[in-house]
Parts: structure tokens; C-alpha cells; sequence
């Protein structure tokens, strides 16, 4: 750090308080830990609730006192209600997607790293990312207060998945359990939700245009950036869709409007129009709801996934020792998968009675993601080739990210074709196809983030044993939890039952499903291991370097942690792109992005580090 | 091993525009990247709030859009669509809220010629020309109610309510930043950065105003010219 009196002009003062420092915080860097820490208490939740909804797979039947003691309506006397399920697999699907696939990622993540990346000292607007940590928080309680006050069944959230499907989530208590109250609570907590995430896109987009440092042109971010950048676009306009769907149906549930109702419904035994608890509804479309939720849903897998997307892509070359293979194709095949989502949400809808000419539109365009898929895949690979690979335990996430996400992309081709999804559709082999690509190497990409930036986040690096044993297991296990839920669907086992023991036909699946539960429940163990390295290695880690992966880009350059202001006052100055492993003739194997040319920097140090920064 | 990587060594040659040869800010951009002084005359915070503005424009429009593609499905799908008589008061909400855009506009020219007091009063004029809108929205709520239309009575007088009642929650932020912009100008004008600060943050807040404005005409006809 040379130059950090040279051009330093002034420096914004770090707040002293504990409360502006650690809690109502407008520094960027403690939004994203905050982010990431209201995931890891969000994905605690929802990976408890797949274990008590395997466990009521496997072992149909079984008292669980403990339940009984928590939540005496949904699990009388220790035994799980089909309702009860149900429910836990709306919270379970609407905490994983929103809580954990988009605040991690992007809320998490992103917020710590693309403004380092970038080389900017903050946010644009410091005060609107506060905001939109604090709204994100509230839209969390609100969600888990859904299944826990929900008026006069209480302890049974909704039942109608995260999907919430009108007509049934748009009538109300006459529904079912779950569906009075309790989705009053969650669709308000999805609205909470869409606000605060459109707060968090409108600061990415406007600081990655707005903010980056002298030198650093598009074609030089890291790909962590385009890919942050794409998913914020994409949040941006499929949330408000989302909003105003949920605002439609909040209307039809309390104001008595038909947008989603159609006329004539019979529902637990009343006729709509014929008693008081059900009110004459006609003509509403519940079509329109599956049209405005995909529209935002479909969007919304490729908002989780793009993130892994690019930290697998920086992690790739970081320890492959390699420039990213087709660093522009990376670039364009984010933005195509990002645009072709937006235009796909049919293919979730193709047994809704569409059009089978526009099922056929949606089918191509569906499959042609493949193609920049493809694209990433090939360079990603290409990336590895030849390299002279670290095997660390970030690496190894990464390269789990690639496996997991062509394992779970491949049968989004099978899915995509009308004809082969009309069989398959709500089976197992839907839910194995979107856990292994969204879900879980999602999780991986943000796995493999972790590892790789723990040591810029906290200073210190994490336990690699810890972290290799936590790969091998989880990367078994989520496989053996997942492969034998395609052979499920394929024999026809429908999704979102509570037990299978009723149907002969798939009484031989049993061992199975055993099987399954049992691999989740020791997948879901060995994450203690992460969350004891994790914390463990906050204090007692060994120390880390400014730059311990030897890596390239901006948030290297700068300590472990950062300062406030992430550069000290100085802002580097890019010369070159983000990627620069293996240059022949340079002194080291890898270049900075700060580092000049040789013929044009007189002092000649190893990392321009900081002086050639210009003033702020 | 050294072959696979000969694809980025002219890299840095190739786009070195941004280096320390062109002090360009962003680049091979002319405008740009966010901070003070990289050319005279840039100013970071003008581009920020403008930037910013067009974002969350586009997120509005979104959910407008949304809630348009629900009323023509809704419209097209079901045969217990009735017509809305249009309240003849939404002709003056109408020219209320024109009007106050280029009173608006009569403001920001007033600021960047640093006349003070028209400044303020413009802008009291558009915010009172804002207020008026609303009360007439309220007034055309008042008078279906009084003829017995509520909001569940049929799908056009529930996008009548809705789409209205949003546009109107927005338009309240925009109340609240032409507020925030009266209550900036009580404080002198000596600082140049302030006094561009208060430019852009105007500029911002008239994109803002202007889309309201372009906004509810688009909903008008919409709602009552569109079937």
C-alpha cells in the first residue's frame, strides 16, 4: 500500500458506533455480511423443513413428539397432517428461492464484492441499500409468521407451494388450513420481498454503470460482475411483475375483486355466491395468475443461478491458473440466457390448456438456452483444460458448480419438450431437474464464493481439511439425494403427496425413497461442519494475505478486510482485463489488473497497487 | 502449456484506451464512471441520480406493464366485463397534472439561471398542481361510490380502483421528492457542488414527475378509450 498518502485528498470517516457500524449500516461491505447471514439463518429453516418432509416420506405414520410440541395443529400429537406437509413444502420451496437463492447470491455477495470488483468506494445509494437489507429482514419474519399465526388453524402455513396457484390461494380460509391468514401473511412477505429486491437491483445497476474507476471499461470487469449486473436487470423487471400479480391477488382474497376466480366454483362444499364465507365471484382467469408468476418465476431460476454462475467462472480461472476461456462469448452467453428467460415462462404452464402452437414457441426458445448453456459449459471446460489446477476446496466447489449444473440442466431439456413434459410434469423428475440446477449448484456457486472470499472478508482463511471433507460428502451426497428422484418421477411419482403408502404401484419405490431421506438427512448433518468452519475460522482462522489465491482482480488489491472506504482513499487505476493468469514474460503467473505496462510505469513495482490511483 | 494462453497477451494493447495513456474515465466511454474530477466539468452525482431515475422508471413501467397485460386478458377472457361510465372529473385531473409538468419545467429553467424565488414558487405551484390531481382522483372515487361502484362491483371498475390507486401511490412519492427539492431550497445557493447537486437531484425528480404525468394519460385512455 505505497501510495495511501500520496494522492489522498480526503477520506470518508468510518462510523464509530456500534449501531451505524454493525446494525443500520450504509457501508456496503456489512450489508452483503448481513445479507449473508440472514441466508444462513434462512436456509437452517428451509433445510429443516426438507427433512421433516422426508422424514414423513420415509416413515409415514411415525409420532415425532417434538412436532407435536411446536405446532399442535399442523402435527396433532406428534403426527405430520397431509396439510401440515403441504405447508412445509410452500415455506420450505418460497424461503429457499427467495430467502436464500436470491439474498445470498446477489443480496450477499454481490453487495460485498461488486463495488470492490469495480473499484468503487461504495454503493450509488448508500441509504437505499440499507433499505433494502431492512425491508428483506422484514419480509422474512413476515413469511415465517405465515405458518406460525395463522389465525384459528393455526400452525399450518399455506398449502398451495411457492407457486400459490389461483383459484384456490386467491379464496381464502374456504381453501383449506393455511389458506386464510397465512397466505394473507405470505403473499404480503412476497410483496415486502419484490420492494426490497427492486431497491437492491436499482443500486447494482446504477452503481456498475455509474461507479467504475478510471480504466476499468466493461470489457475489463471480472465476469462476477456481468453476471451480477445481468441478474440485477433481470430483478428488476420480473419483480414488479410478481408485485403486481401479488397485488391482484391480495384484492381477490380481500376485497372480494374476480381477477383470478372464475365463476361457478365449488370448493369444500360450498357453491360460490351461495354462503357468506364464499362471495359470488365471476369470470377471473386463473391462467392470468400461472402467466404473471412465470413471467417473474422463470427469471427468477436464472437470478439465483447467474451469481454461481460467474463466481465459478472467476474461481475457474483463479485457480486454474488460465484466463477465462472466451471471456467475451462468457459475456454474451450471460446476457442471452439472461434475455431468453424472459421470454420462456410458458414451458411451466404447458399442461394449463395452452395453445399448442405457442407451446411449441415456448418449447424452441426453451431448448435454445442450451445453446449459451452450452457455451458456458464448453468455456468453462476450456478454462480447465490445460491448467495447472489448485485444488482447493473453492476449486472444488466451482467444479462441482459445472457438474451439478450440466446434471440439472441436461433434463431441462427433456422437460422442455411439450411432449415429454406432459408425462413427466409435477413428478419427481420435475423436482430432481430443478433442485440439482437451481438449488443446488446455486448453492455450490455460493459455496464455492465463500471459501474463495472468506479470507477478503474476514481476514482470515478458512479451515481447508473442514472444507474439503464438507465438498466430498455434500457433492455424494446431494447426488445420491437427487439421481434416484429422476428414476421417481419416471415410474410416475407425483410431487407434493404427504406419503405414497396408499398406491400399490409405487409401493416398490419404498427402499428408494428410504434411501433418499436418509442421504438428505446426512447431506443436511455435514453442513455443520460448514457452519462450525465458517464461524471457527471468523476468530481462529489463520491469518490471511492482502492476496492469499494469488488472484488479479481489484479486490485483492486491497487488505483483508477492507476498509471502510475499501481502497483507503485511493482508487486504483485498471490497465488490463481481469483474467491475466499465465502471461508470457511477466515475473509472476499472475497480473494484476493495477499493473501497469512495463514500459509505461518508471517505478516498476511488482502490484501497482494504490500509486497510480487518482484523487477522489 | 504457455500456448494455451497466447490469445490474451495483445489484450492490453488492443484496448488500452483508459490506461494511463488516454485518461479517459470509463474506458473507451466519454461520460461515465462515478468519480469527481476525472475531466472538468463531470459531475458524478448528476449521472448518478439520473442514472438511478431511468432504473427505477423502468421498474415502474414494468409494473404497470403487468397490470395492463392483466386487464386486456381479463378483458378479452370473460363475458361479464361492464363499461365504466368515465367521471367527467378525470378531465381536469388530466389537465391538472399536464399542467403541472410544465410548470415543473418553468422551475428547473428557473434553477439553472439561479433565480431563487421563481425557483421556489414554480415549484409550489407544481406540488400545489400535484395536490389538486389527487384531490380530483379522490373527487372521481367519490362520485362512482356515490353511483354504487366499488371496487368488487366488476373487473373495470376493480383495474379503475387499482390501476388509479397505484398510479396514485406514486404519484405521492413524487409529492414527497417535490417537497424534499422545497425544502433543499431554503438553504443559500453559494456552493457550486451544491448548487449542481440541486440541478441534478431537480432533473431527477422532474424525470420522475414528467413519466407520472405520461403515465396517467396512458392509464386514461387505457381504461376508457382503449375498448
Amino acid at each position: 500500500m505505497s501510495g495511501e498518502t500520496h494522492g489522498e485528498v480526503h477520506r470518508h470517516p468510518a462510523p464509530t458506533g456500534f449501531i451505524r457500524k454493525y446494525i443500520f449500516s450504509v457501508d456496503h461491505k456489512v450489508i452483503g455480511i448481513q445479507y449473508i447471514l440472514l441466508a444462513l439463518t434462512a436456509v437452517l429453516v428451509g433445510m429443516t423443513m426438507s427433512v421433516l418432509m422426508r422424514m414423513n416420506l420415509s416413515w409415514p405414520g411415525t409420532n415425532w413428539p417434538i412436532l407435536g410440541t411446536l405446532f399442535p395443529g399442523g402435527a396433532p400429537g406428534g403426527m405430520m397432517t397431509p396439510e401440515f406437509y403441504l405447508s412445509l413444502v410452500t415455506m420450505h420451496g418460497t424461503i429457499m428461492v427467495f430467502f436464500v437463492l436470491t439474498t445470498a447470491p446477489q443480496g450477499g455477495f454481490g453487495n460485498y464484492f461488486l463495488p470492490i470488483q469495480i473499484g468503487a468506494e461504495d454503493m450509488a445509494f448508500p441509504y437505499l441499500n440499507m433499505l433494502s437489507f431492512w425491508v428483506t429482514l422484514v419480509g422474512f419474519i413476515v413469511i415465517l409468521s405465515a405458518i406460525f399465526f395463522s389465525g384459528a388453524e393455526s400452525t399450518v402455513g399455506p398449502i398451495g407451494g411457492w407457486t400459490g396457484y389461483a383459484p384456490l390461494s386467491a379464496l381464502g380460509q374456504i381453501a383449506g388450513p393455511g389458506q386464510g391468514m397465512g397466505m394473507n401473511l405470505w403473499i404480503i412477505s412476497i410483496a415486502i420481498f419484490c420492494v426490497g429486491s427492486l431497491l437492491g437491483a436499482l443500486n447494482f445497476i446504477t452503481t456498475l454503470l455509474n461507479m467504475r474507476t478510471r480504466g476499468m471499461s466493461l470489457m475489463r470487469m471480472p465476469l462476477t460482475c456481468w453476471a451480477w449486473f445481468t441478474t440485477a436487470v433481470l430483478a428488476l423487471l420480473s419483480f414488479p411483475v410478481l408485485l403486481g400479480g401479488g397485488i391482484l391477488l391480495l384484492l381477490d382474497r380481500l376485497a372480494g375483486t374476480s381477477f383470478f376466480i372464475p365463476g361457478g366454483l365449488y370448493i369444500s362444499g360450498l357453491l360460490s355466491g351461495t354462503d357468506q364465507r364464499f362471495p359470488i365471484h365471476t369470470g377471473g382467469s386463473p391462467i392470468l395468475w400461472q402467466h404473471l408468476f412465470w413471467f417473474f418465476g422463470h427469471p427468477e431460476v436464472y437470478i439465483a443461478i447467474l451469481p454461481g454462475m460467474g463466481a465459478t467462472s472467476h474461481i475457474l480461472a483463479t485457480f486454474a491458473r488460465k484466463p477465462v476461456f472466451g471471456y467475451r462469448a462468457m459475456v454474451f452467453a450471460i446476457f442471452a440466457i439472461g434475455l431468453l428467460g424472459f421470454f420462456v415462462w410458458g414451458h411451466h404452464m404447458f399442461i394449463s390448456g395452452m395453445s399448442p402452437y405457442s407451446a411449441m414457441t415456448f418449447s424452441i426458445l426453451t431448448l435454445s438456452i442450451g445453446v449459451p448453456s452450452a457455451v458456458k459449459t464448453f468455456n468453462w471446460l476450456g478454462t480447465l483444460w490445460g491448467g495447472r489446477i489448485r485444488f482447493t476446496t473453492p476449486m472444488l466447489f466451482a467444479i462441482g458448480f459445472v457438474s451439478l449444473f450440466v446434471a440439472g440442466g441436461i433434463t431441462g431439456l427433456v422437460l422442455g419438450q411439450t411432449s415429454l413434459d406432459l408425462p413427466m410434469h409435477d413428478t419427481y423428475f420435475v423436482t430432481a431437474h430443478f433442485h440439482l440446477v437451481m438449488g443446488v449448484a446455486s448453492i455450490f456457486g455460493m459455496f464455492a464464493a465463500t471459501y474463495f472470499w472468506f479470507p477478503k472478508m474476514f481476514g482470515r482463511m478458512m479451515n481447508e481439511k473442514l472444507g474439503k471433507l464438507h465438498f466430498w460428502i455434500t457433492f455424494v451426497g446431494v447426488y445420491c439425494i437427487f439421481v434416484p428422484m429422476h428414476t421417481m418421477g419416471i415410474s410416475g411419482m407425483p410431487r407434493r403427496f404427504a406419503q405414497f403408502t396408499e398406491y400399490e404401484y409405487l409401493k416398490t419405490l419404498h427402499p428408494l425413497v428410504v434411501f433418499v431421506s436418509i442421504a438428505a438427512i446426512v447431506t443436511v448433518l455435514v453442513q455443520i461442519i460448514f457452519y462450525f468452519n465458517l464461524f471457527w475460522s471468523m476468530f481462529k482462522g489463520a491469518k490471511a494475505s492482502a492476496n492469499p489465491w494469488d488472484a488479479t482482480t481489484l479486490e485483492w488489491n486491497t487488505t483483508s478486510p477492507p476498509p471502510h472506504d475499501n481502497f483507503a482513499g485511493v482508487l486504483p487505476t485498471v490497465y488490463r482485463g481481469p483474467y491475466e493468469f499465465a502471461v508470457p514474460g511477466a515475473a509472476n503467473d499472475f497480473v494484476m489488473q493495477t499493473e501497469p505496462e512495463p514500459s509505461e510505469s518508471p517505478a516498476g513495482k511488482g502490484s501497482g497497487n494504490g500509486h497510480n490511483g487518482h484523487k477522489h | 502449456m504457455a500456448t494455451m494462453v497466447t490469445s490474451t497477451k495483445q489484450l492490453p494493447q488492443r484496448k488500452a484506451a483508459g490506461g494511463p495513456g488516454v485518461p479517459g474515465p470509463n474506458g473507451r466511454s466519454r461520460k461515465g464512471n462515478g468519480h469527481d474530477g476525472p475531466f472538468p466539468g463531470y459531475d458524478s452525482t448528476a449521472n448518478r441520480y439520473r442514472v438511478g431515475m431511468w432504473v427505477a422508471l423502468a421498474s415502474i413501467l414494468m409494473l404497470f406493464t403487468a397490470l395492463t397485460s392483466a386487464y386486456i386478458v381479463r378483458a378479452a377472457s370473460s363475458s361479464d366485463w361492464k363499461s365504466l361510465p368515465m367521471p367527467r372529473i378525470l378531465l381536469l385531473s388530466t389537465t391538472l397534472i399536464i399542467v403541472s409538468s410544465v410548470t415543473l419545467e418553468f422551475a428547473k429553467r428557473q434553477l439553472k439561471s439561479r433565480v431563487e424565488g421563481s425557483y421556489k414558487s414554480w415549484l409550489l405551484i407544481t406540488t400545489v398542481l400535484g395536490l389538486g390531481f389527487l384531490g380530483s382522483q379522490l373527487w372521481a372515487w367519490r362520485q362512482l361510490v356515490r353511483q354504487g361502484v366499488y371496487v368488487a362491483s366488476h373487473p373495470h371498475s376493480s383495474f379503475f380502483y387499482l390501476l388509479t390507486a397505484t398510479h396514485g401511490v406514486h404519484l405521492i412519492g413524487g409529492l414527497l421528492a417535490l417537497l424534499y427539492l422545497l425544502l433543499r431550497s431554503r438553504k443559500p445557493l453559494d456552493d457550486e457542488r451544491f448548487q449542481s447537486k440541486r440541478v441534478a437531484a431537480a432533473g431527477a425528480v422532474g424525470l420522475y414527475w414528467h413519466f407520472m404525468d405520461v403515465l396517467w394519460i396512458y392509464l386514461f385512455l387505457l381504461l376508457f378509450f382503449w375498448r
